[in-house]
């Protein structure tokens, strides 16, 4: 390829970036299979249609609709990956890992270290969540920080279809286990993802925006937030470093670390409650390393303490805004 | 469920006979031994001893090939050795050293083994049947003949992973065979005190799919009921419950008072000891001499002995393991 040939494009959304990464993955790899709830094509291929086409293309034998049984679906993922496959499991839903957290938490987690390197656990596990769509308490949780605290599991969360497609073929060819999180507010949002995407290394953040007196790290839905707030800012002279962390463990301390000591400021912003959340260990972090040349607190957004709520004042109030994060970078510019 | 225990059932052969026989020996003596170490403090862990059930896995993997896999429990290690896993690593593995089959990081309750297929050891209720379910969808996708085995007690088919793994393997023909080693305990819980039906066999008849009872510690049945499972699967025809009563002689975990129980119940069941039992068969029938068990017995207490000190004289790992095996890389601490 010449490197003056213009990348073709094509114009899609997250889910369909999704769909033609597993779809490349499947033809270039036999042994890579596909299970869950409503994924064949018998189904509608995914309930909101991740997977449309991939059972007729590859087969019923390589993508198999599954019962409503989570703890069935990532065990059978585990035992075909440790048999050789590279199975991508999916979970309609991040808060229906509960029920399979037996066999994420302590099986393909841990079974690589366990059995001292002899077997691996080469699997994806890719969910939606997020609230703003009205689905209340139990549909749209990001519990990313529970997963990112087990050792042995990688956790990654794209903001956009380019990504979507360059982190899904990565954690399809990577040789550990990675719960890949499709946030609801960035499913829908189209733009042009080149025909030859490939890969995006995990473990490596995105530097969105580059800037000069603060920081803002984001991942996920909230780097639509992030965007949001920055543009306004920079109309206000305020120079944003926008990094999208893509990947949450093991995320990039050396990106971030090296935009803090520029900066010397910092604004975390997640969608997940932020107590106890990744932020909090991003913050730590950046104490720990930079405390001689911060020149304000880190600041971190999320959800309050408080279950995703119905109602939709509660739920606009339960999700960070921009003018929160605005709000943020301005007190640590003061 | 179906229940027949016919003289038209196919029996083990004389040579087939002795390799049970040897297996158990095999399971017996490091029973042995183990309890021994732990009692002189030489080791210190949890230990579910698993004497009294060793006929189960021994007439399971006569009809096993290495290449066939199996998913056990933290009451397994009878399991491991009757699928051939050799002793001296194994022994390493429970004395935590790196020449342990998992370099001392997984001890005793999560021992893996590849090259004789043991695959998952679990230290959860249950957690071993999802995973068998994938390795033996592995091997339908291969376009193979193997089979996975999953082990696990009679506790475990009160749980949720057991109805879910039933189902999906018998909906998609897996190569499996479930083996339920009830011992009639669930942890200090009598069976019948957690558990709905008399037989857990009845519950394969939920997901249509062969299950039986079979007395667990008779080499004879167990043997048959095994084989007719394995080749089932072997051909495509999916899944079984074998239901194999048993008892375990040393409560849950060695050490625990066993009152739960009284000990004339505790008594009759271990007059019951398949041990001496299938060993006097044998000599009644010919199929040994007293002499060429008395020698097989005594190699197999030196090979134990042997795995012994090849542990207690092994290292114990670095700590840079710590930072080895958690992703494929090494990762910093």
């Amino acid at each position: 390829m010449s490197a003056t040939t213009a990348t073709a494009t094509t114009k899609m959304n997250a889910l369909q970036a999704v769909n033609a990464a597993i779809a490349e993955a499947m033809a270039n790899d036999p042994k890579v299979i596909l299970l869950g709830e409503d994924v064949a094509d018998r189904e509608g291929g995914g309930v909101v249609g991740t997977t449309k086409g991939l059972s007729t293309r590859f087969g019923d034998d390589r993508v198999k609709s599954t019962p409503i049984s989570e703890q069935a679906i990532i065990g059978a993922a585990i035992g075909a990956a440790i048999g050789g496959y590279r199975p991508i499991a999916e979970i309609m839903l991040m808060n229906f890992t509960t029920v399979a957290m037996d066999m994420i938490v302590n099986h393909a987690a841990k079974l690589r270290f366990m059995s001292g390197g002899q077997t691996a656990v080469p699997i994806t596990i890719h969910m939606l969540t997020g609230a703003g769509a009205s689905t209340g308490g139990q549909h749209a949780d990001h519990l990313e920080a529970w997963f990112a605290h087990t050792a042995g599991l990688k956790v990654v969360a794209p903001s956009c279809a380019t990504d979507y497609k360059g982190l899904m073929l990565s954690c399809i060819a990577d040789p550990d286990p990675c719960i890949f999180i499709e946030s609801m507010r960035t499913l829908f949002v189209p733009e042009e993802v080149p025909n030859d995407q490939g890969p995006i290394p995990l473990g490596k953040a995105n530097v969105i925006q580059q800037g000069n007196d603060v920081t803002i790290v984001a991942y996920s839905g909230m780097v639509i937030t992030a965007r949001q707030a920055v543009q306004k800012l920079a109309e206000d002279g305020v120079s944003v470093e926008l990094i999208d962390l893509r990947t949450v463990a093991p995320w990039d301390r050396a990106c971030v670390l090296a935009s803090v000591r520029k900066t010397g400021r910092a604004v975390l912003v997640h969608e997940a409650v932020r107590s106890f959340g990744v932020g909090a260990e991003i913050a730590a972090t950046i104490h720990e390393e930079l405390w001689g040349v911060l020149k304000a607190p880190v600041r971190r957004l999320g959800a309050p303490y408080s279950p995703v709520p119905f109602s939709k004042p509660l739920e606009n109030a339960f999700l960070v805004q921009p003018d929160a994060v605005i709000a943020a970078v301005r007190s640590t510019l003061n | 469920m179906h229940q027949s225990h016919g003289a038209n059932r196919i029996m083990p052969d004389a040579a087939t006979q002795l390799d049970i026989y040897r297996r158990m020996v095999r399971i017996e003596r490091n029973d042995d031994a183990t309890r021994r170490i732990i009692k002189l403090g030489r080791l210190q862990m949890p230990y579910y001893s698993a004497r009294g059930q060793e006929v189960i896995p021994s007439a399971v993997s006569v009809n096993l090939n290495p290449d066939d896999t199996i998913c056990t429990i933290y009451r397994g290690i009878h399991d491991m050795v009757a699928k051939g896993v050799p002793l001296r690593p194994l022994w390493a593995e429970i004395a935590g050293r790196v020449t342990g089959t998992c370099k001392g990081k997984g001890g005793p309750m999560h021992i893996t083994h590849p090259e004789s297929g043991v695959m998952v050891t679990t230290g959860i209720v249950g957690s071993s049947m999802p995973i068998a379910n994938g390795l033996a969808w592995a091997a339908k996708l291969d376009g193979s003949r193997r089979v996975s085995v999953a082990y696990f007690g009679d506790g475990a088919s009160n749980i949720g992973a057991f109805h879910e793994s039933l189902n999906l393997a018998s909906l998609w023909k897996l190569p499996v065979i479930f083996v339920c080693q009830n011992n009639r305990f669930a942890e200090h819980t009598r069976y019948e005190n957690c558990t709905a039906v008399d037989r857990i066999s009845k519950r394969a008849a939920s997901y249509d799919m062969p299950g039986e009872t079979v007395d667990g510690n008779d080499p004879f049945e167990m043997y048959a009921a095994a084989r007719e499972a394995i080749e089932r699967a072997r051909d495509g025809a999916g899944p079984t419950l074998i239901e194999a009563i048993t008892f375990r002689f040393f409560g849950h975990v060695f050490g625990d008072d066993d009152k739960y129980m009284t000990k004339e119940e505790k008594a009759a069941a271990m007059a019951r000891d398949p041990l001496p039992a299938f060993k006097a068969r044998l000599l009644e029938s010919g199929v040994a001499t007293d002499q060429a068990l008395a020698a097989m017995e005594s190699d197999i207490t030196a090979e134990v002995e042997d795995a012994i000190a090849f542990a207690m004289g092994s290292d114990f790992p670095s700590t840079d393991e710590l930072r080895r095996d958690v992703y494929a890389t090494e990762i910093a601490l």
